[in-house]
C-alpha cells in the first residue's frame, strides 16, 4: 500500500493526538496520587496505601467511584449552561497541550513526532486557550443557583483576569530574547550551552520566572491562592453543586492546567526538552536522542509538579485583598520593569 | 479546505449574531457574542493573520467578554421583555440596513481585484511571521495613531478610577 504525503500526515497526526491525550489524562490521574502521597508524607502520615502496591491503583479506584456515583442535577439550575461549563473547563485545559513541543525535533516522513502542532504563535495560542477556560469556572458558579458557588466563581474569575496580566507580561522578556512566539524557536534560543544558557540563568530572567510562577499558581487556583475553593468559607467553591463525572471533569481540568502551566514554565525558562548538560551528553542515534529529550522534559515537569505540591503543604492561604494587592501593586509593576530592563539590555547589546 | 473553513465559521458567526439578538437572557446573549468573536478569530487565522487571531481571542473573548459575563453575573440581571419595537426602526432601519448592505457588496465586488488574496499557510515552520510586519507598521507608519490610542485608553482608565473612588470620599 502506498500512502501520499497528506495521508501520512493525517494518520500520524491522529496517532499523535490520541497518544498525547491518553498520556496527559494518565499524568493527571497520577498527579492526584502523587499529591496525596507527598502531602501525606509531609504531614507525617502514609497517604493512600491500600489499593494496589504502594496505592498505585488508587487513581483507577477513584475513577470507578466517580463514574458510578449518582449524577445529581439540582432542580433550579440553568440547565444548558450547567451542563456545558465542565465541558468548557476540561476541553480548554486539554487542548493547550497540543502546541507543546515535548521532545527534540524528530522527523518521520516529514512529520514532527514530538509535537502535535507546530504553530507560529504557539505561546499566544496557549495564553488564548487559558483565557477561554475562565468561562467554564464563571458559568459553573452562576448556573448552579447557589450563593457559595457564585461567590467562588466570582473570586476565581476576578483572580484569573487579574493575574493573567502579570503572567503575560512576565513572558515578554523571554519572547524579546528569542525574537519569536514559536515555542520551538524559544526552546532553541536557550539550548546552546545547557543550563548556563537557559533563560532563568543565562538569560537573566530569574525575576520574570518568579513572577510567572506566582501568577501561574493564581491562574490555576492552587494554594496559596486557592480562595475560589476555600472550603472553610465557601463549602467547595464553584463546583459545590456538581457530582459524579461532572465534578471529575473540573477536578481533571485543574490538574491538566497545572501540567500545562508546568510545560510553559519548562519551555520558557528551563530550556524545554534540552539537556541541562548541553551537548556533552549527546550520544546514540536519533532514537536515543529523542528518548533522552523526552526524559529531560518529563523530569522538569515532574519537578514543577512536586514544587506545586510542596508549596501547597507549606504556605497558608492569602486573604482576598492581599491577593488583589499582590497581583496588581507588586507583580505587575515588577513585570513591567523587567520588560524595560530586558529591552534596554538588548538594545545596548545590539549597539556594542 | 479554506473555503470549507470559511463557510463553517462564517455561518457560525452569523448564527451567533442572530442568537445574540433573539435570546432573552443577557448571559446567553453575551455567550453568543463570544461565539461570534471566536469564529472571527478562526476567519482571521484562515487568512494567514495568526497574530490577529490570537489577539482577538485573548483580548475580546478572553478579557472583554469575561468582564461582560462577570458584570452580568454580579448584577444578577434578569430576563428582558421583548417589545414590538418602535415604528421608526421599521421605517428607517430596514431600508437603511439594506442600503448599507448594497453599498458594501457593490464596493467589494467592484474592487475585488485590488484586494488580492492569500492562501492558508501550509508550512508554518520557518515561514516569515506577520508579527514582525505588524509591529514594523505599527511603530513607524502608524506611530501617532498608536500613541494617541494609548493615551485615550489611559484617560479611560483614570476616569474609571475617579468614578470608583467618588463614593469613598462622601
Amino acid at each position: 500500500m502506498h500512502l501520499t504525503d497528506f495521508q501520512i500526515f493525517l494518520l500520524l497526526s491522529l496517532v499523535k493526538v490520541a497518544v498525547v491525550l491518553v498520556i496527559t489524562l494518565t499524568a493527571v490521574a497520577y498527579t492526584v496520587l502523587l499529591e496525596r502521597k507527598v502531602i501525606g508524607r509531609m504531614q507525617n502520615r502514609w497517604g493512600p496505601s491500600r489499593t494496589g502496591p504502594f496505592g498505585l491503583l488508587q487513581p483507577l479506584a477513584d475513577g470507578i467511584k466517580l463514574f458510578l456515583k449518582e449524577d445529581l442535577t439540582p432542580l433550579l439550575v440553568e440547565r444548558p449552561l450547567f451542563l456545558i461549563a465542565p465541558i468548557i473547563a476540561l476541553t480548554c485545559a486539554l487542548v493547550s497541550v497540543a502546541v507543546v513541543p515535548f521532545g527534540a525535533v524528530t522527523l518521520f516522513h516529514g512529520v514532527d513526532l514530538f509535537e502535535v502542532a507546530n504553530v507560529n504563535v504557539g505561546l499566544l495560542v496557549i495564553l488564548g486557550i487559558t483565557s477561554i477556560g475562565v468561562y467554564g469556572i464563571a458559568l459553573s458558579g452562576w448556573s448552579s443557583n447557589n450563593k457559595f458557588a457564585l461567590l467562588g466563581s466570582l473570586r476565581a474569575t476576578s483572580q484569573m483576569i487579574s493575574y493573567e496580566l502579570a503572567l503575560g507580561l512576565s513572558l515578554v522578556g523571554v519572547v524579546l530574547r528569542a525574537g519569536s512566539l514559536n515555542l520551538r524557536t524559544i526552546v532553541d534560543s536557550q539550548s546552546a550551552h545547557g543550563a548556563l544558557s537557559w533563560n532563568i540563568f543565562g538569560g537573566l530572567q530569574i525575576v520574570a520566572f518568579f513572577i510567572y510562577l506566582m501568577s501561574a499558581y493564581a491562574e490555576t487556583n492552587r494554594s496559596p491562592f486557592d480562595l475560589p475553593e476555600a472550603e472553610s468559607e465557601l463549602v467547595a467553591g464553584y463546583h459545590t453543586e456538581y457530582s459524579s463525572m461532572k465534578f471529575a471533569m473540573f477536578f481533571m481540568a485543574e490538574y491538566a492546567n497545572m501540567i500545562t502551566v508546568s510545560c510553559v514554565a519548562t519551555l520558557m525558562f528551563f530550556g524545554g526538552a534540552s539537556s541541562p548538560f548541553g551537548h556533552l551528553t549527546d550520544f546514540g542515534g536519533p532514537i536515543a536522542m529523542g528518548l533522552q529529550s523526552i526524559f529531560w522534559f518529563v523530569f522538569k515537569i515532574f519537578a514543577f509538579l512536586f514544587l506545586y505540591i510542596w508549596v501547597r503543604s507549606t504556605l497558608p492561604r492569602f486573604r482576598y485583598d492581599q491577593l488583589m494587592a499582590f497581583g496588581w501593586k507588586f507583580l505587575m509593576p515588577v513585570a513591567i520593569v523587567n520588560i524595560i530592563l530586558t529591552s534596554l539590555a538588548m538594545a545596548l547589546h545590539a549597539k556594542v | 479546505m479554506q473555503l470549507a473553513l470559511f463557510i463553517i465559521f462564517a455561518a457560525l458567526a452569523i448564527a451567533g449574531a442572530l442568537n445574540l439578538l433573539l435570546q432573552k437572557h443577557p448571559i446567553n446573549s453575551a455567550l453568543s457574542l463570544v461565539v461570534v468573536m471566536l469564529s472571527l478569530a478562526v476567519l482571521y487565522w484562515s487568512l494567514g493573520a495568526e497574530f490577529l487571531a490570537a489577539a482577538q481571542v485573548i483580548v475580546y473573548s478572553g478579557a472583554i467578554m469575561v468582564l461582560f459575563v462577570f458584570v452580568i453575573m454580579l448584577l444578577n440581571a434578569g430576563e428582558e421583555e421583548h417589545t414590538t419595537g418602535s415604528r421608526a426602526a421599521y421605517f428607517a432601519g430596514i431600508p437603511g440596513a439594506l442600503a448599507v448592505f448594497c453599498l458594501l457588496s457593490f464596493v467589494f465586488l467592484r474592487e475585488s481585484k485590488a484586494f488580492g488574496s492569500v492562501q492558508l499557510s501550509t508550512a508554518p515552520v520557518g515561514a516569515m511571521s506577520n508579527i514582525a510586519e505588524i509591529s514594523q507598521v505599527l511603530f513607524t507608519k502608524l506611530l501617532l495613531p498608536f500613541e494617541v490610542t494609548s493615551i485615550l485608553i489611559l484617560v479611560a482608565i483614570l476616569g474609571a478610577v475617579v468614578l470608583a473612588r467618588k463614593e469613598e470620599r462622601e
